[in-house]
Parts: structure tokens; sequence; C-alpha cells
């Protein structure tokens, strides 16, 4: 039995988002709220992945993600996988999805951009190239890239 | 639906084409008074003279009224009020907006803001599409037509605005582009990748005169010396991208000069007087343009 279907089946009722870039684990706390979430939390770092070399692994008692949740989670973390446990089985595996176009959580990496200066939703068209999301600005037109990616709140 | 024009690619190359005839047709005929009783807010967030100038000189001579500011510092924004606010409570007195912002992005959010066509006379380092209108309106006075032009790129084509903006409208039309620029202010990837996406040929070089004999415009820009992190770098190369009489002497009869404006020292005083020089009939060409665009968006021309 390897270490993934254990920490799987740890939880009865739940959701286990699984393959997140160890450096991504912390923004998809941030996009989840979990700072806020009363069920029980294990979160995992840096463990050992054939595929990704180094991933994460997040696992929440009782909660299922939204689909406009994994749509955010797909944005910083494309390769993810979200599980969902019923009664200590995994009832459906999802992966995310990278949507085609994206509002309102992450902010614009251009400075002179006007959604950094006026309160106005931001907008993005998703693009990916080379495994890298790339997420073009329906104002000023720049792109903002997955290295700086900033999320709002 | 309300057509505006933010962005060069809001117009398909049917209605840039469609831009290039009614301008022919304004600059045979420049007394069409046509938007007789119609007002056009032309507010100026940042200052600009030229621009302001051509624009307000199309509306006048369409027969509308201008309303609006040349900067902020007599106005509401100067107290504080939002851009949104600002925008929704001119769309009350005008048909139309015309707008310069020191922000990136600040006309499209003012197209979403108001219900009027907004177009963009320069957002920051972003679009500027009634001179890349001009430009082409000028390409094609001179060269004919606008398929298979062969244009020299030269100087800052890193953040030129205005040479990203002409090359995404003449990839639509089989051109061929040389990018001549220092290698710190080469035309970036994504542009490039654009045109290989397009099948479209390139040329690089840092070294303007070697392919010259073979264009038919050369589309000079300014290397501002703020662009550069390495001054000496910038001693090493500025006199590399200056434009001087003696090197038009082995130029195609048909090739032109071009440059937006304004003109610091990147093309040298002795060129002026060359019948190959164009840049000051370029300015003539932009009302005429700009008459065109306005009318079309209005709907007062189709």
């Amino acid at each position: 039995m390897d270490s993934k279907n254990l920490n799987v089946r740890a939880i009865e009722n739940g959701t286990v988002i699984d393959h997140i870039p160890s450096d991504a684990l912390f923004k998809i706390i941030n996009i989840l709220e979990l700072e806020k979430e009363m069920n029980q939390i294990t979160l995992g770092s840096n463990f050992e992945s054939k595929r990704m070399g180094s991933k994460a692994i997040i696992k929440i008692a009782n909660r299922y993600c939204a689909d406009d949740e994994i749509n955010k989670i797909a944005i910083v973390a494309p390769m993810a996988c979200v599980n969902t446990i019923k009664d200590y089985r995994v009832v459906e595996k999802r992966n995310v999805e990278v949507p085609e176009a994206i509002e309102g959580f992450v902010r614009c990496a251009n400075p002179a951009c006007i959604t950094n200066h006026e309160k106005i939703t931001t907008k993005f068209l998703v693009r990916k190239k080379n495994n890298e999301l790339n997420l073009r600005c329906r104002y000023c037109e720049k792109t903002t890239t997955q290295d700086n990616m900033v999320l709002l709140k | 639906m309300k057509k505006n024009l933010v962005s060069i690619t809001d117009f398909s190359k049917e209605e840039m084409l469609r831009i290039m005839d009614l301008a022919a047709d304004f600059e045979s005929n420049p007394h069409q008074r046509i938007l007789l009783g119609s007002v056009v807010a032309s507010l100026f967030f940042e200052p600009s003279t030229r621009t302001r100038l051509s624009f307000e000189s199309a509306i006048n001579r369409l027969g509308g009224r201008v309303i609006g500011f040349s900067d902020t510092s007599n106005t509401s924004v100067s107290k504080g009020e939002t851009f949104h606010d600002t925008i929704s409570t001119i769309s009350n007195y005008c048909d139309m907006i015309v707008m310069r912002h020191s922000l990136e992005g600040a006309a499209r959010y003012a197209s979403e803001v108001s219900r009027l066509p907004v177009i963009n006379a320069g957002d920051g380092a972003n679009q500027h599409p009634s001179q890349t209108l001009l430009d082409m309106y000028s390409i094609m006075k001179t060269q004919g037509g606008l398929d298979g032009i062969n244009i020299m790129m030269v100087g800052d084509l890193k953040y030129g605005r205005t040479v990203h903006s002409l090359l995404q409208a003449m990839s639509q039309f089989k051109t061929h582009f040389t990018f001549v620029a220092p290698p710190e202010l080469a035309m970036p990837d994504e542009y490039k990748e654009h045109l290989i996406e397009l099948g479209i040929p390139y040329t690089e070089t840092t070294e303007m005169e070697k392919y010259i004999d073979d264009v038919d415009i050369i589309y000079m820009t300014r290397v501002q010396r703020e662009r550069f992190s390495d001054l000496m770098e910038y001693e090493k190369v500025k006199n590399a991208y200056i434009l001087r009489n003696n090197m038009l002497a082995g130029t195609k009869d048909n090739m032109k000069i071009l440059h937006p404006l304004p003109r610091v020292n990147e093309i040298a005083t002795d060129v002026d007087k060359n019948p190959k020089a164009y840049y000051f009939n370029q300015t003539e060409n932009g009302v005429y343009v700009r008459m065109a665009i306005i009318s079309y968006l209005l709907g007062v021309k189709k």
C-alpha cells in the first residue's frame, strides 16, 4: 500500500486535492479560505512525486469543492486532481480544467493597469503556452505569467 | 450594438479598409457637416497637443461641437472623483467620447461604463489605434495599396506602442517586416511569434543600412535614453538609429519615411526636404482618418 492511498483513505467523507505543486499549496489554502474552515484539514507538502518531483496534498473532511473553486485551483495548479471521498472511497476523480476566462481573483501584474488604480473586477483570457498559464488582461492587454500571479482577496 | 475603437484589434480587416475609403472620401471632399448638432467629449486626462487638436479639428470639420478638458487640474478628478463616476456623468452630456489616459486599459473600462462609443486616443503604453489607422492610410496613399508592402521599423521596437499596433494591423496584408533595433529594444517575442503563426516573413538586424534599399516604408521611432539601464550602452547605439539624407541615395523611388512624431533627433533635419520624407503629410492624413473613424462609429457613415 503506497502512502498516497493511505492518505486518500484516511478521511471518511470529504475532498482530497492531490498533485498540487508544492509552491502552490498556500495559494490554494487562500483560494479555499481554509483559515475559516471548521472541519478537520490535513496539509502535506514536499512529498515525493514521480510525475512532478515534489508535490503537496490537501485533505478536507466533510467539504466538497464548488465548480468555481475548482476553476480557481486550476489557475494556480493546472495539474491538480480533486478527489471526492464518500465512505472512505474515491467516488469522483476530477482533473482540474483550466477555464478559458477568469474574473476577479487574480491581480494584473502590470502596475500601470487601470485595475490596480480603480475598483474594477479584473478579467483575463487564459492561454496555455508550454505547460505555463498566461493571463491576458482584458483592460491593459498585458500578460500576467504564472510566476507573477498574485491572488486578490 | 454600439461600436468602440479602443484597440486596433476591435476593427476587422474589412472595417479598416472601410476607414481607408471613408478617409479618402473626406480628403477629396472635406466639407461634410454631417455631425451638425452632435456633441463629442474630448477627455484628455493626460495632456497631448497633437492628438487632441487633430481629433478636435476632425470633429469641427464635421460640424460637431467639442466639450472636454485638456488636463485634469480644473476637473472633479482633482477632487478625487473616481474615473467611473467621471465617465458615467459625462456620458449624459454628449454623443461620443474621445479620451486619453495615462493608465493602461482606461479606455476599455470607459467603454464598459458608458453606453456611448469610445475612441481611445492613447492609454499609457498600450494602444493608440487612430495613429495606426492614419499610418495605414499614409502607406496606402503612398504605395497605392496595403498588400505586400515591405516595412522597415526602426528604433524602440520593445516599448513603442505604435509599432506594435501597426504590426498587428498590417500583418493582415501580407506585409514583409524588417526590424532594426538595438538588442535592448528589440521587437518582443510575442509579436514575432504572432508573425510566425501567420506565416509572415520578417528580418531582424541592428544595422539600418543593410536592408534600407529594399524597403517601401521606413517607420522611424525614437530611441529614448530613459529606456536603457546601461547608459554606456545608450551612448554606443544612439547614433546608429538616426536617419540621414545621405543614407537615402539608393532607396526605392516609391519609398516613404513615416514617423508618429514628435521627432527629436532620430531623423536628421536634412531629410525633411527629401521628397521621400512623409512624416509631416502624415499629420494631415490624421485629420481625415479621424473624421472617418468618428463618422463610422457614430453610424452617420456606414
